[in-house]
């Protein structure tokens, strides 16, 4: 705009200053620019040039001043008083010197007779690869972060089955897409890169179909809304997979070229190694050679794979293609849409067309880009082909415990459409695709002072690889990678406390929390859970010895715990996000940022990352002391300056090399620090067009991913539609498995049902044990844009869009049962009951109740007053749900979990509803308010927050009296 | 010049990242501070210049979710600013931005009771009313990069839903969108003329099925396919 006439200087721009960092927010983590003055924020916006966020921000971003100004900050290590209990919030405010004391000596103790006995697991953090990294040279495998009720059933799913995943893996294409099918995302997993994209394609024409239950966020632009019954979409996904083979809508050419559909599994049902791959005496995995009409190792170059066909081997055993198996599967009338309709609770002309008119798309509306690449095996080729439809699914399929197995229904669906990884269609993220399954194994042996022989998390292939004793009891705290949970790739923090507290498989005796709400929001259960914090044995000891929480602000668990340990905020600490972490990189580009502190923090506060690396040198944690025994890395960011996993390889793949000269890999750079300062706190490494896409088969780029120790080598990462992991389990459950088998009926029938080699549908666990006639709603819950994974309730000005929350129910629904709108009404499950206050929406699958979570909160936590709408109106769901099935009829009680990767299935819940009597008002349990910590200083009942005096902009008189007049 | 705002009701998800964004920038901003009262109490409640209504029109099962962002619509025939019994409110002649100068103002509500748009809010701290500036500190600002001088909205918007613009030039985006996208005032009927225009929902369009001729699975045979 040109001046139009003479203003004020509103801003005092000489005064002011700009930074750089990234959000914290959620795990977008957004490029900002932070604008200051006198030491005050004025204004947080998006980094145009970054690529996560190319310049915009959610209202989270936006809020991130109110966020700074919490009055919910914790101010100095808290100590629980010693005559005080757990959850009173009684404490006493301790120095650093002192907290550091007490955390050592315990956790040397523990290190030098059990290492186990210490359980670590984080929440929300966005700094796994030093948490891991810690945890191993400390030597438990009891860590992991938040991932086991979040989205490891998306992300086991993708790896086991194409190398990558949905969300942080993998990402439309979202440029050259024209039909996008959304699975199960409430209005969250990921924010602004999914509205960015959303944008892209409606203004290209693009057709977007959103699955979900609830009709808001993203599903509200929708151009068709497919309101299922919560936990069916694999039957969907199987359905619309039916459409296509049943009339050949397939992409052939690509099963043959890239994945496993025409290999060949040896088909001796009831024998031990039925339902294996067949493969020669070198271990190859074989097909049959259309042109010398014989058999060929798989991965050989310049044959013609047969898709179909039944075969003997020369030893007699009979043998048939993955695509033979899955033709027979599939085709069963029972996957017709005719036949599923009614479940999904969508109809079977709809389903079918949808499946067609992505068959269209990818078919007759392919692009091609004349681009020149390197396949596999070396050879030339002179474009890249692309069918350009998309997917992404999350926390919809995720919390279901037939997630996985979902998930990998919806991965068929995209690979038989040959979607995967070209354009158009699912692209990887560096440093994805991995090799199927990406090659770590989860250790297995605990010593006193001693490191794990490697990560504690990892990729089982086969029993052998799992936790257990040789009983076949669980050697970790939340039973991952035991028969419970055998794929267990992110733990399952959601067991933790009731396990420790049950001593089953064993007691500990610390339970470290970092960022994890685990006595409110993260747990289910939570009424429960608290007593458990509480619960102490026979001589008046509590049953988790010693609590110890790191959390920026006064969150419900700082009140449980032991030692608090007060984390900085995001503005105020020096951090990584690593491509050794979750990555932020785009589909061409491989990026990682940092952290810097933009305003000083005020307060006797440390970051947690600060803290681990002084631990790990007053420990002397071999990677963190030097040839003298003495603490090898002064800070953290001297720590992720000079710490290599491998030669070259660190956290930081930005500005490597002793002057800064190298990319991706090269020697530690002293000045890497103010190199990412300069360019705006991330790094971008772009990938040259023949890198972009077939990652999986195109040597270009697996050249340079192998070089960066992306992947361990260049070989073809070969899709599995058929997963010989999974048979394994499934022939060690028949008692067909050459190797270590459950010896409990219920864990047998467990791995015969669920560990089906091909995609399946089974209905979710809990709904397969409580009678749909007692518990007729599906409950499920979704989090609001403006607090998607920040429980921004301390936040003034988000909270004004969102205090309470309601029980949102079908309007028809609710009044054929007498419920009117803002009545109160009873929730019921087989485990709790709440009380709610109900409000009517068109837009919801009339069985289907849902609410926004984490909006409750207990009075006095996050620095709000005893009296918020939060405690007192708004409610969790999580008191509906246990973290355990009904006892079976030996009386042992399963996981409520996906019973193979052991993800929380919070998605599975069934409840009743009853109206509530005249007169029974606000939300139900209640809970006493909590006592403020020391040092706190209450909240101003009312604010103006301004980095400076305002200029006001003053009516010209000219103006007020040529318009009177006039 | 008619300075306004194209909101596109196609593609805005309801996220709120407008609303705040106004709010973090006009606390600070001309017409700031931006008074919160009960911040961390029962009923929080501020003065907002941009609020995101969501409702749904239609019943179920074709009942859709529309998100309609509110803020100031620069109406040219602005009764909010005859109203004004000190002259605090106006109508800039130069670009039609409606303000209200904060020196001036009484707090008296008559201009928030003219406005049918819900558009005027008055400040629970200064007593004065409060409304959207089109940000007026922000879009002549010379010294902020030629980029950032737009509506702090505008620039955070995840979705690119809001477009800011002259509407007197029929070659600004805001005046092209408006024209193809057939971009509809707010309550026309009320006779304010709003500047501000609401592109509707796109239409949705029928998709050919099916493509890809390998017959019918029972005819499907095995083609010679390299690997
Ligand atoms: S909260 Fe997440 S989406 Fe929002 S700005 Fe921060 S990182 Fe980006
Ligand atoms: S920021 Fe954009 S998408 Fe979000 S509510 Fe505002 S206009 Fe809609
Ligand atoms: S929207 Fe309301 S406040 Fe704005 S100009 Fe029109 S009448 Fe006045
Ligand atoms: S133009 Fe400025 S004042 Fe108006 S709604 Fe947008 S950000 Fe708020």
């Amino acid at each position: 705009m040109t001046k139009a006439s003479a203003l004020p200087q509103f801003e005092d721009h000489q005064n002011q200053t700009h930074k750089y960092t990234t959000c914290y927010m959620c795990a977008c983590r957004c490029g900002i620019k932070v604008t200051l003055e006198d030491e005050k924020i004025r204004f947080i916006q998006g980094n145009p040039n970054h690529p996560v966020n190319k310049g915009v921000l959610c209202a989270k971003g936006n809020a991130g001043i109110m966020k700074q100004l919490s009055p919910a900050k914790l101010n100095k290590p808290l100590l629980r008083k010693p005559d005080s209990e757990r959850g009173a919030a009684e404490f006493e405010e301790i120095s650093w010197d002192r907290a550091l004391d007490i955390l050592t000596e315990r956790l040397a103790n523990i290190r030098a007779t059990d290492p186990r006995r210490l359980a670590y697991f984080t929440g929300r953090d966005q700094m796994q690869a030093l948490t891991g990294l810690w945890a191993s040279q400390f030597g438990t495998y009891n860590w992991a972060a938040h991932g086991g009720f979040c989205s490891v059933n998306m992300a086991a799913a993708g790896l086991y089955t194409m190398g990558h995943a949905f969300w942080e893996f993998g990402d439309p294409d979202w440029d050259q897409t024209k039909y996008f099918m959304l699975w199960g995302v409430a209005e969250d997993h990921a924010s602004n890169p999914i509205k960015i994209g959303l944008k892209k394609l409606k203004e290209r024409g693009a057709k977007f179909v959103a699955v979900n239950p609830v009709r808001t966020g993203y599903q509200s632009i929708a151009d068709e809304w497919l309101a299922l019954k919560p936990g069916t979409d694999g039957l969907l996904a199987l359905a619309m997979i039916h459409v296509l083979l049943r009339d050949g809508q397939i992409d052939d050419e690509f099963l043959i070229r890239y994945t496993n559909a025409p290999q060949l599994v040896v088909n001796t049902p009831g024998q031990v190694g039925d339902g294996l791959l067949w493969r020669d005496g070198d271990d190859a995995t074989q097909v049959y050679d259309q042109l010398t009409e014989s058999f060929a190792p798989a991965m050989s170059a310049d044959i013609a794979p047969a898709l179909m066909g039944e075969f003997e081997t020369p030893d007699g055993v009979p043998v048939r293609t993955v695509f033979s198996i899955l033709l027979d599967k599939y085709m069963d009338p029972q996957y017709s849409p005719a036949a599923v309709a009614k479940e999904c609770g969508i109809d079977a002309a709809t389903i079918e067309r949808i499946a067609l008119e992505m068959a269209h798309v990818a078919f007759q509306e392919s692009i091609t880009l004349g681009i020149e690449w390197t396949d596999w095996a070396g050879r030339k080729q002179t474009q890249f082909i692309g069918r350009p439809v998309s997917m992404h699914a999350m926390r919809g399929v995720s919390a279901h415990s037939n997630g996985f197995q979902t998930c990998r229904a919806i991965h068929l669906l995209q690979i038989l459409l040959g979607t995967i990884d070209c354009p158009g269609g699912h692209l990887a993220k560096p440093p994805f695709p991995k090799h199927i399954v990406p090659p770590i194994k989860p250790a297995k042996v605990n010593a006193p002072n001693t490191p794990l022989e490697s990560a504690p998390l990892g990729f089982p292939t086969c029993p052998e690889d799992l936790l257990i004793d040789e009983q076949g009891q669980p050697q970790r705290i939340d039973k991952a990678y035991s028969w419970d949970a055998p794929i267990a790739a992110h733990g399952l923090m959601h067991m933790v406390i009731s396990n420790a507290v049950a001593g089953d498989p064993y007691p500990i005796d610390t339970l470290m929390l970092f960022m994890a709400n685990m006595a409110w929001n993260s747990s289910m259960n939570t009424s429960e859970t608290m007593d458990m914090l509480r619960a102490k044995d026979a001589d008046g000891n509590y049953k988790i010895p010693f609590i110890v929480t790191c959390d920026a602000f006064n969150s419900e668990t700082v009140a449980f715990s032991d030692l608090v340990l007060p984390d900085t905020t995001y503005l105020e600490r020096y951090d990584t996000i690593s491509m050794l972490d979750r990555p932020i990189s785009e589909p061409d580009a491989a990026c990682d940022a940092v952290r810097i502190p933009v305003v000083d923090a005020n307060r006797d506060v440390l970051s947690w990352q600060e803290v681990m690396v002084e631990v790990a040198g007053r420990l002397k944690l071999p990677a963190f002391t030097n040839a003298q025994g003495q603490p090898k890395y002064e800070n953290y960011k001297d720590f992720i300056i000079n710490f290599e996993r491998a030669p070259g390889i660190g956290f930081l793949a930005g500005w490597r090399g002793e002057n800064g000269d190298q990319s991706l890999l090269g020697a530690p750079n002293p000045k890497q620090w103010e190199a990412y300062e300069e360019n705006e706190c991330f790094f971008k490494y772009e990938l040259a067009p023949n890198q972009r896409y077939m990652r999986h088969a195109n040597l270009d780029y697996l050249t340079l991913a192998k070089e960066a120790a992306w992947v361990g080598s260049t070989e073809q990462i070969v899709i599995e539609l058929y997963s010989e992991t999974l048979q394994k389990f499934r022939l060690a459950g028949q008692g067909l498995y050459d190797g270590p088998q459950p010896t409990e009926e219920n864990q047998k029938q467990r791995l015969v049902r669920y560990f089906d080699p091909l995609p399946s549908y089974y209905s979710p666990l809990e709904q397969q044990s409580v009678s749909s006639e007692e518990y007729p709603f599906y409950a499920i819950t979704q989090r609001p844009m403006f607090m998607y994974h920040s429980w921004d309730s301390q936040n003034a000005w988000l909270r004004q869009i969102m205090s309470q929350n309601y029980l949102y129910m079908h309007r028809q629904t609710a009044l054929d049962m007498g419920i009117n709108d803002f009545d109160w009404a009873w929730v019921e499950s087989r485990s709790g009951k709440i009380r709610v206050q109900v409000k009517h929406m068109e837009g919801v699958n009339p069985n289907t109740v849902w609410t926004w979570n984490a909006i409750a909160k207990q009075g006095g936590a996050w620095g709000l007053s005893d009296d918020t709408n939060e405690a007192k109106q708004g409610f969790l769901m999580n008191h509906l749900i246990s973290e355990l099935l009904p006892s079976d009829k030996g009386g042992s009680r399963m996981t409520n979990s996906d019973p193979i990767t052991g993800q929380a299935a919070w998605y599975d819940l069934q409840v009743k509803i009853t109206p509530a009597t005249a007169g029974e008002e606000g939300s139900w349990p209640q809970f006493a308010p909590l006592k403020s910590p020391p040092g706190y200083t209450p909240a101003p009942t009312k604010q103006g927050y301004a980095s400076h005096t305002n200029v006001n902009l003053n009516r010209p008189w000219s103006d007020i009296f040529g318009r009177r007049s006039s | 010049m008619k300075l306004g705002l194209a909101i596109d009701l196609d593609t805005c998800v309801g996220c709120h990242a407008c609303a705040t964004a106004c709010k973090q920038w006009n606390t600070s901003g001309t017409i700031g501070p931006l008074t919160d009262t009960n911040p961390y109490g029962k009923d929080p409640n501020g003065a907002w210049l941009n609020r995101i209504r969501t409702f749904e029109v239609d019943e179920s099962p074709l009942s859709k979710t529309v998100n309609m962002p509110l803020s100031c619509m620069h109406c040219e025939d602005a009764a909010c600013v005859t109203v004004c019994p000190t002259g605090a409110s106006y109508k800039r002649d130069e670009d039609g931005i409606v303000l209200i100068d904060q020196d001036r103002c009484m707090g008296c509500n008559l201009c928030a009771w003219a406005c049918p748009y819900g558009a005027r809010e008055l400040d629970p701290g200064s007593g004065t009313m409060k409304k959207c500036t089109l940000c007026v500190d922000r879009i002549y600002d010379e010294q902020l990069p030629e980029a950032e001088r737009q509506p702090a909205c505008v620039i955070t918007c995840p979705t690119n839903s809001r477009v800011f613009g002259d509407f007197d030039d029929p070659e600004s985006e805001v005046s092209k969108l408006q024209k193809q996208r057939e971009g509809k005032p707010l309550m026309p009927e009320l006779g304010y003329n709003p500047v501000n225009t609401y592109l509707p929902p796109r239409e949705p369009i029928e998709r050919p099925q099916g493509g890809k001729v390998l017959g019918k699975v029972k005819q499907i045979v095995n083609r010679i396919i390299h690997r």
